[in-house]
């Protein structure tokens, strides 16, 4: 693969991955069988060798080995990926919420940055530093953004937190000093429903002041 | 009598202590239901219908049941039987991965006939509108009741309002899906991990539906994300993971998907109020009649409350059920208060402009409950009342700024039901179990707080353990606002006994008698001596091979039922878009002993931004032509996120020490108060929930006009 090609590839997310591919399938990929009622299209989809390689990951600076399918996603070899090792990659820390880029709670740092890992294809994240919420703290030593959400009460049932923690660390690396206003357009890409908002706000200035 | 004590005794009760289980929340560590991984896992999925109504004259699983990987496919529903809305259950399977399960379902084939069906309650109330139901019609009959002498109340109000008031059906948006790991360790013993609200009443029912005796299904629930009255039994999945992982004999995974979540996971059934009310000169609400309805889908239970929280003796209200071809309500966040909530409250405005009185002192004159009365005084200097504009949408330029007030009432105060033990062994760790489990609420933190308090440690020397059924020791499930109400009280008498059982051991040592000692902070003293004086570890040092271990009692003296609730709202509502901001809410909560400060004001902020969500943004959009939901996703059902988050001001009015819940109250007041503080800034009045901007600008149109 060429750089090109290579940076062509990076940029392709699932969503425009299906939109590239025909109407064809993406029917059958947003309607069930039931209705489409057309045995072709399920066929094209599933029959055959189903091409999958071996690849390597960097996350949290350890090499994992997986083998995956084209339309594994970077989310899928965290949470359930067992590596050629044979065992469970079981980084469950990124949540899979909305399976479509809308909630953040599966958010990863890709060389630093906040990435959504249900859009992102696992071959896709070959060749870059992936930083799961597992590998934020310093071993025992929590980031500052850690302690600030517990000491703010800045979590509920804790389902979004870490997608919250990593997208807060990849906003106060950007612009350590946020204002309000910022720190909401910083987490805009994350959705909580137990309501812990104000106090997450709290916690990244705290958070910011440590910084 | 039992007593949580003086406030300024306390060492922990009432301050604010960061919750126990927040250092695995923010590294990840902390295992959901979902990230549950079990040797030799399977992934299971359910074929749902795509229509809304349909007869199922086919299902053929073979194709599916050919595709490596696949273990098992399971019919759910029988050939012959009726699909009857959206989302309903065909059938299931079991596969090595995630995507190859999600391949098999594409290889299952159904032969539907497909009938005509309805998905609002207006269509299903039309004239010659398809009946869905053979055995009862769409409607159901009215209940009615009718108190005091409304035709009386009527003739002798000085003003009348008439008005309709429409709320719609809001779905849970649990964001941990529901769902469970199910896994067989032998014929007779299951194992389930379950997203759920309730470890023993899923444990009950997966004994009852596999004829095992229960203690030989275990129920754990180590942290849930999120269920606001929609997770309580297992449901279709719950028996369908279990089921498949007894046909193959692995641990089975099945968690909903997003769309599925929306489709059947429950939701809050939709509301319309024709109501019409009347005042006296004086300012007396004297006269109310209410017709209404809604819908909770294809089974009924659109119940809400009307009138609410205000007086009215002369009243006639009569309601009935909607059915459609939709996904059915469960419990959501205070069923039935939110939604009657905004109808009462936007009257009780309507009704004081009329009379030309400040809507505040309107409520005053109506509201019986001496709490509120206090609230109101309090949040009406907090948010400042004054400011308001005294004639609605007086102010200038584009963007006009107003304010409301909203009020609310939650029963709450939990009961009986509740086992559990503190155990405090020889070499000084504590251990706090019962079977309550917590869903987000910091039930495990107010444990340890407890706990702690009694022996003078601090709440993270507590080992606590819940949600899971175990240790056999029975809790009932979190809904209502009644865990802390029925497990704190359990726990402090737990507790006490066994203070009381070490103070027995400890008594000869400093030469005392047992009711002259007292905890310290790490210590056992003499009351009348301090200079007698032993070490925590010194005292349960002298309990050799043994440990104490006792259970509590529930009594009612320690909680508190019945709480009030008070918000107030102020508003900017951009006039040229449409758009209505939140500013700022400041929301009076009554939250009786509140164990934790810190965690009941999440819980605040949590029901204010939830209560926002359903009076600005969220509403299920079911589509007529297709009888599918049309935002069935978290692109399309907007939930609040961080740009719709006001300034909250959070108050925790703790009125007396009696321990309560506050899970569900503080959702209930926001919807009036938001819906007020936009008429009082653009002078026009929506009734329709949620306020959307293309309703702002209808509506400013049609008063321009």
């Amino acid at each position: 693969m060429s750089e090109k090609e290579k940076k062509q590839s990076k940029n392709i997310s699932r969503r425009s991955f299906i939109k590239g591919v025909g109407t064809g399938t993406v029917a059958a990929t947003v309607a069930p069988a039931i209705l489409v009622g057309n045995e072709k299209t399920a066929e094209a989809q599933t029959d055959g060798a189903v091409d999958s390689a071996k690849i390597q990951l960097n996350i949290n600076e350890q090499v994992y080995e997986v083998d995956v399918e084209a339309r594994t996603t970077l989310l899928s070899v965290l949470r359930d990926g067992i590596d050629t090792a044979g065992d469970n990659v079981d980084l469950t820390g990124a949540k899979l919420i909305c399976d479509r880029g809308e909630c953040g709670g599966c958010t990863v740092l890709v060389d630093g940055k906040p990435v959504y890992a249900c859009m992102m294809l696992a071959m896709d994240a070959q060749g870059q530093q992936i930083t799961t919420v597992e590998g934020i703290a310093d071993g025992n030593n929590l980031h500052p953004v850690q302690e600030a959400f517990i000491k703010h009460d800045a979590l509920m049932c804790g389902f979004c937190t870490p997608g919250f923690i990593v997208s807060s660390v990849a906003l106060l690396n950007e612009n350590n000093k946020p204002t309000i206003a910022e720190i909401k357009e910083g987490l805009s890409g994350n959705t909580c429903r137990c309501g812990t908002y104000p106090f997450i706000f709290d916690a990244v200035e705290t958070a910011s002041q440590k910084m | 009598m039992a007593s949580w004590g003086e406030a300024s005794q306390s060492r922990l009760i009432g301050k604010r202590i960061a919750r126990l289980s927040g250092k695995d929340k923010v590294t990840g560590k902390a295992k959901y239901t979902y990230d549950i991984n079990r040797p030799g896992l399977l992934y299971a999925r359910i074929l749902r219908s795509e229509v809304a109504h349909a007869n199922v004259l086919d299902i053929d699983m073979s194709r599916a049941e050919e595709l490596p990987g696949v273990k098992a496919v399971l019919p759910i529903i029988e050939v012959g039987k009726k699909l009857r809305y959206q989302g309903q259950e065909i059938a299931a399977v079991a596969a090595e991965t995630d995507d190859i399960a999600k391949d098999a379902l594409r290889l299952i084939f159904v032969d539907l006939e497909e009938l005509p069906f309805v998905v609002t309650k207006e269509d299903a109330m039309a004239e010659g509108a398809p009946q869905i139901r053979d055995w009862v019609g769409n409607k159901s009959n009215p209940g009615t009741d009718e108190r005091g002498e409304v035709d009386k109340g009527f003739n002798e109000a000085a003003v009348t309002v008439e008005a309709t008031y429409h709320t719609p059906v809001q779905t849970h948006v649990c964001l941990e899906t529901h769902g469970h790991v199910a896994e067989w360790t032998d014929e007779q013993n299951l194992t389930v991990w379950a997203s759920t609200q309730g470890v023993f009443g899923v444990r009950d029912d997966l004994a009852g539906r596999f004829g095992l005796p229960a203690n030989q299904v275990r129920v754990i629930t180590e942290h849930m994300g999120g269920g606001f009255g929609s997770k309580f039994g297992p449901g279709v999945e719950g028996h369908t993971a279990a089921q498949l992982a007894k046909i193959t004999g692995q641990p089975v995974k099945l968690m909903l998907t997003r769309k599925a979540e929306h489709l059947v996971a429950g939701n809050r059934p939709s509301m319309t109020q024709h109501v019409k009310a009347g005042a006296s000169r004086d300012g007396r609400l004297i006269a109310y009649d209410m017709k209404g309805y809604g819908t909770g889908g294809i089974s009924s239970g659109a119940g809400f409350q009307a009138p609410y929280v205000y007086s009215v003796a002369n009243r006639r209200t009569e309601r009935f059920n909607v059915t459609i071809n939709a996904g059915n309500q469960r419990a959501m966040r205070a069923p039935g208060h939110p939604q009657g909530a905004f109808a009462m409250d936007s009257l009780m405005d309507e009704l004081a402009e009329k009379l030309g009185m400040n809507p505040l002192e309107f409520r005053r004159i109506n509201d019986s409950n001496e709490i509120r009365q206090a609230q109101y005084t309090l949040g009406a200097q907090e948010i400042g009342w004054h400011r308001r504009n005294t004639i609605p949408g007086s102010g200038t330029g584009v963007k006009k700024r107003g304010m409301g007030v909203g009020s609310g009432l939650w029963g709450g105060g939990g009961g009986r039901g509740t086992q559990a033990r503190v155990t405090i062994n020889a070499d000084g760790s504590v251990e706090a179990v019962t079977g309550t489990q917590d869903i987000g609420t910091g039930i495990r933190t107010a444990i340890a707080i407890i706990v702690a308090e009694e022996f003078g440690l601090t709440p993270t020397d507590i080992d606590v353990k819940v949600g899971d059924s175990g240790p056999g020791l029975r809790s009932g499930g979190s809904g209502g606002s009644q865990t802390t109400a029925s497990v704190a009280p359990v726990i402090k008498t737990a507790a006490e006994a066994a203070i009381q059982k070490l103070f027995e051991h400890v008594a000869p040592l400093l030469q005392a008698p047992v009711d002259d000692l007292r905890v310290g902070n790490g210590t056992i003293y003499v009351a009348s001596d301090r200079t007698k004086t032993v070490t925590w570890n010194q005292a349960t040092g002298l309990l050799g091979m043994e440990s104490i271990s006792e259970g509590g009692n529930w009594d009612p003296e320690l909680r508190e039922k019945d709480v009030a609730g008070t918000q107030f709202a102020e508003v900017e509502v951009d006039t040229e878009t449409g758009n209505v901001q939140v500013l700022k809410i400041v929301a009076v909560q009554d939250c009786g002993l509140a164990i934790n400060r810190l965690t009941t004001e999440s819980q605040i902020n949590g029901g204010v931004i939830m209560g926002l969500g359903q009076t600005l943004l969220e509403e299920r959009i079911m589509d007529p032509q297709t009888g599918r939901m049309l935002n069935a996703n978290l692109e399309d059902y907007k939930v609040p996120g961080t740009f719709e988050i006001p300034e909250i001001k959070s108050i925790v009015f703790d009125t007396h020490r009696k321990v309560t819940g506050v899970g569900e109250p503080p959702c209930i007041p926001t919807l009036g108060a938001i819906a007020n503080a936009v008429y009082n800034a653009i002078g026009v009045r929506i009734r329709e929930l949620p306020i959307t901007p293309d309703k702002v600008l209808t509506a400013l149109a049609e008063k321009k006009a």
